[in-house]
């Protein structure tokens, strides 16, 4: 018979004395021979990259969930990067605790929607959100759009709705955000670099 | 940075001022740790407080904060003085030769051409002797007295060692030292590194702060170096790439500019920014602007981009100034912003004078922010007493929060500070209904193109031909944008030396590098220099092979460096004219008779024989690195200490006229919210601690734990002076508001003699606010003042005036 350490405490919390089973030659062998099994040993890796400073140190997140189509992942540790040139696979007090920042209670999880004089959020659909934030945008646009400055050339500009752009987030992000805002002639726009 | 992190450890000296990396960047540290242990290297940090890099130097000054350029001005005087410079170095490769025009002088703290009213100066005068040849003119001996080395020497000659003691605080030993050790590394086989980050940056002179570190790099040959350059530790892991791509108020991808008013057509943006070499033989690459330009707009407008409409040139705004962050705050203080959308960042936390940005935007119609975490931003119509004291009531602006997700849970590529574009892989799905940043992005923009194309409205063209072949329209995938950065041939690209031989790119080929960019049309590359990042060949980003066959620490094969997979910036000058290495020990790219070859990409034409005398700055016309700026800085062509705008001495010891940048813009409503040493006499700047990253890990549980509060670090005397003790609850207090935090009385940082006076420095961490895991804690930017870098607008949140007060017992 083999009893995991949890069927052995069973077992004994139900009354029934472990004297008992070994006399009936139950041993509870694996209870004492026991290890914990190493617990990045069932996780899928990837490749990452840390997201504060500058230093770019290569991570390694751990998930659970084998990446097949009806299996949610969820990561569970994070190391540094052995093969990484610059961090050989160390990381400072920030990046070792990168766990911490994927899994923080204060994640946004839903579209909120604060009402003029309201002192409360609310949860609202993305397609009511995104519908409301293009229209406010598209009306001061075409309320706003300075098409020719006061000497008459044409200067196509948007003066009125500013953006700041992310420091963390990917070139393709920026790039997608940089294409967005100066095609509807967006000029006030910038990123973490200007402070 | 001009080098690398890894490349670090080629350096015999390291210079750390600016910046904190043991505690700001450790993992990249370690390479000055590895320099020090097998290098034998010597690690020196100037710096107002001794830190955790301080505490492994091997030289320390304690420098009162802003007063950098007094320091290195001195440094360079230094140099110049015991002309301990690399001669030919400087000769060949730097505008040392070049005659100035008559007409430009400095007197009293001010160079030609200052207009008072304007707080601007006309340029003009800051220019090269030209000759009939249209060549600028040189001396080689530089015996000339208008040369750049003799202006440079005679505009230095006033930063004596006894100065430079009276207006940072560092002892002339200890300079001294600091001096000798800089010095030893003019030698052809010795290279320093300069470090610096936010500490240089955030100052109302940060921009020369900065130049200075350039010309003394420049004076000891040490550009383009091993071991050597001008090294910006970047203070996030993407800002780098963001500003590579153009995210700021006045530039495009690949560092080309937006147009401005004055630029009335295409003709007149492209001449401007397309400049001819000014020296013979010169290789001036801006003049490929024209195809930067061309194949940025076909990626961008595709078909609707033509020869005739200047590549839709009017697509592009026009700019009547530079909408920074701090002129779009100050109108939207004015009332005068509408809408306001945050991605991934929480300005309220880490723009300056928080009580003015409150009041900004509470006067927003709406703020939309996309993060994937609470911030004060988004939450800065909530009442959280003292903290962010506001009546919801009253505010009538509209707030979106829209979740987005973490690193973890996208794909894509970043760059870090040694212009790495590294890629990572998705792990995982957000939280909730997160969604990635391009995503949102694209929802918005799919909608607002719906409408215009529903309603019509003011000129909808650019949105109506933006190019936006995704497969997913609103889920644009990381690939798809990455390949678009980078850029395909739209038709064949004949080569130009053979035109019989095959295409270097067939139409629809990714392109494999920016040299076959053309300007008619026929290639697209959303961002210039990034321009070899996804080629036929695949994703370069993505790569993974270590092997570092030079040992330098080039690892060409991991990821892709912008530009042109090149490690180190301006390699060429590691090798001296005749395309020697300088240091045989350390040979970056050399030429071996019939080109330029190397253990990295070289930096320069390959085929330019050494005797075409080709100089290895090829981005400039004159082919030279700059001592003198010409036209391209703010406040003048030789840095010039300037008093930051809250000083604790009042005048400024070189020239009592002029105190603060005089180029400087500075908001009539700000300067009245400037702080006078009489109220406020303490010295006081911020800065980041080890624990924690900016305003995020607070919400990260063991950050949290680590570093659970706001604390204030004092030095013993003034402590003792206002009866304040370690723990005890100490008010800090600036013109424009208050906070209270732990008091941390500290010998890290001493009382310093400036001008005949006592001065003391208030040393002021920023990671807390009203939201997060840690104690709830005042946001470090009340204190700030809303003045900026007269180059860059970057704000001066590293020299103000503060008087502090023990506070209450429990009012922390």
């Amino acid at each position: 018979m083999s009893v995991t350490r949890r069927q052995f405490l069973q077992l004994t919390a139900a009354g029934v004395g472990s004297t008992g089973l070994v006399a009936l030659g139950f041993s509870p062998d694996r209870v004492l021979a026991d290890v914990r099994n190493f617990k990045l040993s069932r996780t899928a890796e990837t490749r990452n990259t840390c997201p504060y400073c500058s230093v770019g140190c290569g991570v390694i997140l751990y998930t659970l969930g084998d990446r097949s189509k009806n299996a949610h992942s969820a990561v569970m540790h994070v190391e540094g990067d052995p093969d990484h040139p610059v961090n050989r696979g160390t990381l400072c007090p920030k990046g070792a605790s990168l766990l911490d920042f994927i899994q923080s209670p204060n994640r946004l999880r839903y579209p909120e929607y604060r009402a003029p004089g309201s002192d409360k959020w609310e949860r609202v659909t993305w397609e009511w959100a995104l519908d409301r934030i293009a229209r406010l945008m598209k009306d001061d646009r075409d309320k706003h759009f300075v098409a020719k400055n006061a000497a008459g050339v044409t200067v196509n500009r948007w003066p009125t709705v500013g953006m700041l752009a992310a420091s963390a987030s990917s070139n393709e992000s920026g790039y997608i955000t940089h294409k967005v805002f100066r095609a509807m002639g967006g000029v006030a726009f910038d990123n973490q670099a200007r402070v | 940075m001009t080098n690398n992190w890894v490349d670090i450890k080629n350096a015999n000296v390291v210079l750390v001022m600016g910046g904190n990396p043991a505690e700001a960047h450790p993992c990249g540290f370690k390479w000055v740790v590895e320099a020090k242990a097998h290098n034998k290297a010597q690690l020196i940090v100037v710096d107002p407080r001794f830190t955790r890099t301080a505490a492994v130097a091997d030289v320390f000054a304690q420098i009162r904060p802003g007063s950098d350029i007094a320091f290195l001005g001195g440094v360079i005087r230094h140099l110049l003085e015991k002309d301990a410079i690399q001669k030919d170095y400087v000769t060949s490769y730097t505008n040392a030769a070049f005659i100035v025009k008559e007409g430009y002088g400095f007197e009293d703290g001010l160079f030609s051409g200052y207009d008072e009213a304007k707080h601007a100066y006309d340029k003009s005068s800051w220019s090269y002797e030209m000759g009939a040849d249209g060549f600028a003119k040189i001396d080689p001996t530089l015996q000339d007295p208008r040369c750049v080395y003799q202006l440079m020497k005679r505009h230095y000659a006033r930063y004596t060692p006894k100065m430079v003691a009276d207006v940072t605080g560092v002892p002339e030993g200890t300079f001294q030292r600091i001096c000798e050790a800089i010095a030893s590394t003019s030698a052809p086989d010795r290279t320093l590194t300069s470090l610096y980050a936010l500490g240089w940056t955030q100052h109302s002179v940060g921009a020369q702060n900065i130049r200075t570190m350039g010309m003394i790099q420049l004076l000891l040959g040490n550009v383009g170096m091993p071991g050597g350059g001008v090294n910006a530790l970047r203070g996030h892991s993407n800002i780098q790439g963001l500003t590579d791509l153009g995210l700021l108020s006045d530039l495009l991808p690949g560092y080309m500019t937006v147009p401005r008013e004055a630029d009335g057509d295409v003709e007149t943006y492209l001449a401007k920014r397309t400049q001819k070499p000014i020296r013979p033989n010169q290789m001036s690459y801006w003049q490929n602007y024209p195809k930067f330009y061309v194949s940025f707009m076909k990626a961008w407008w595709g078909k609707a981009a033509t020869k005739e409409n200047g590549w839709a040139y009017d697509y592009l705004p026009k700019l009547d100034k530079v909408y920074d962050l701090l002129a779009v705050f100050d109108l939207m203080y004015e009332g005068k912003v509408n809408g306001y959308v945050c991605q991934g960042f929480n300005p309220l936390a880490s723009a300056p004078n928080k009580a003015k940005l409150l009041e900004g935007l509470s006067k927003l119609k709406f703020l939309v922010s996309i993060d994937p975490l609470v911030t004060e931003t988004s939450n800065f119509w909530q009442n959280h007493g003292d903290l962010n004291p506001v009546d919801p009531s009253k505010i009538q602006t509209e707030v979106f929060r829209l979740p987005s997700s973490c690193f973890a849970e996208e794909e894509g590529s970043l760059v870090n500070s040694g212009r790495w574009l590294q890629w990572h892989w998705k792990a995982a799905e957000p939280p909730g209904e997160g969604k990635g940043d391009p995503e949102i992005m694209a929802a918005i923009f799919n909608r607002i193109r719906t409408l215009y194309a529903k309603e019509g409205g003011a000129f909808p063209d650019p949105i109506r031909d933006l190019t936006w072949d995704y497969k997913i329209p609103d889920r644009p995938s990381a690939e798809e944008l990455a390949r678009e950065f980078n850029g395909k041939a739209l038709a064949d690209v004949p080569d130009p030396k053979d035109p019989k031989a095959p295409p270097l790119a067939k139409a629809g080929d990714q392109l494999a590098t920016f040299a076959h960019l053309q300007d008619d049309g026929s290639t697209a590359s959303g961002c210039w220099i990034f321009c070899g990042s996804f080629t036929q060949a695949g994703n370069q980003m993505a790569r993974r092979d270590t092997a570092d066959p030079s040992g330098l620490g080039v690892t060409p094969g991991w990821g892709w460096s912008w530009p042109a997979n090149r490690r180190v910036l301006y390699n060429r000058a590691s090798a001296d004219p005749s395309g020697k290495p300088w240091d045989p020990k350390r040979k970056l790219v050399w030429w071996n008779g019939a080109k330029w070859v190397g253990h990295d990409v070289p930096d320069f034409k390959v085929d330019s024989k050494p005797e075409e005398g080709m100089s290895p700055f090829i981005m400039n016309p004159e082919g030279v690195g700059r001592l003198f700026a010409l036209d391209k800085m703010a406040e003048g062509p030789f840095p010039e200490h300037y008093e930051p705008f809250e000083s604790p001495i009042g005048a400024n010891p070189l020239h009592p006229k002029v105190g603060p940048n005089p180029a400087a813009r500075l908001y009539a409503k700000d300067k009245a919210q400037l702080g006078l040493p009489g109220e406020f006499p303490y010295a006081a700047t911020t800065y980041r601690v080890v624990e924690h990253f900016h305003f995020w890990t607070k919400h990260a549980r063991i950050p949290a734990v680590l570093q659970p509060e706001l604390f204030i670090e004092l030095d013993e005397a003034l402590a003792a002076k206002k009866g304040i003790r370690s723990g005890d609850a100490v008010a800090v207090r600036s013109k424009r508001g208050r906070i209270v935090g732990k008091a941390v009385v500290t010998k890290r940082i001493k009382p310093l003699k400036i001008a005949g006076q006592e001065v003391h420095t208030v040393g002021i961490p920023i990671h807390w606010g009203f939201d997060g895991l840690t104690k709830p804690g005042y946001i470090s930017n009340t204190l700030t003042p809303f003045v900026g870098d007269a180059n860059t607008q970057t704000p001066e949140f590293k020299a103000f005036l503060v008087d502090v007060e023990k506070a209450a017992a429990g009012k922390v």
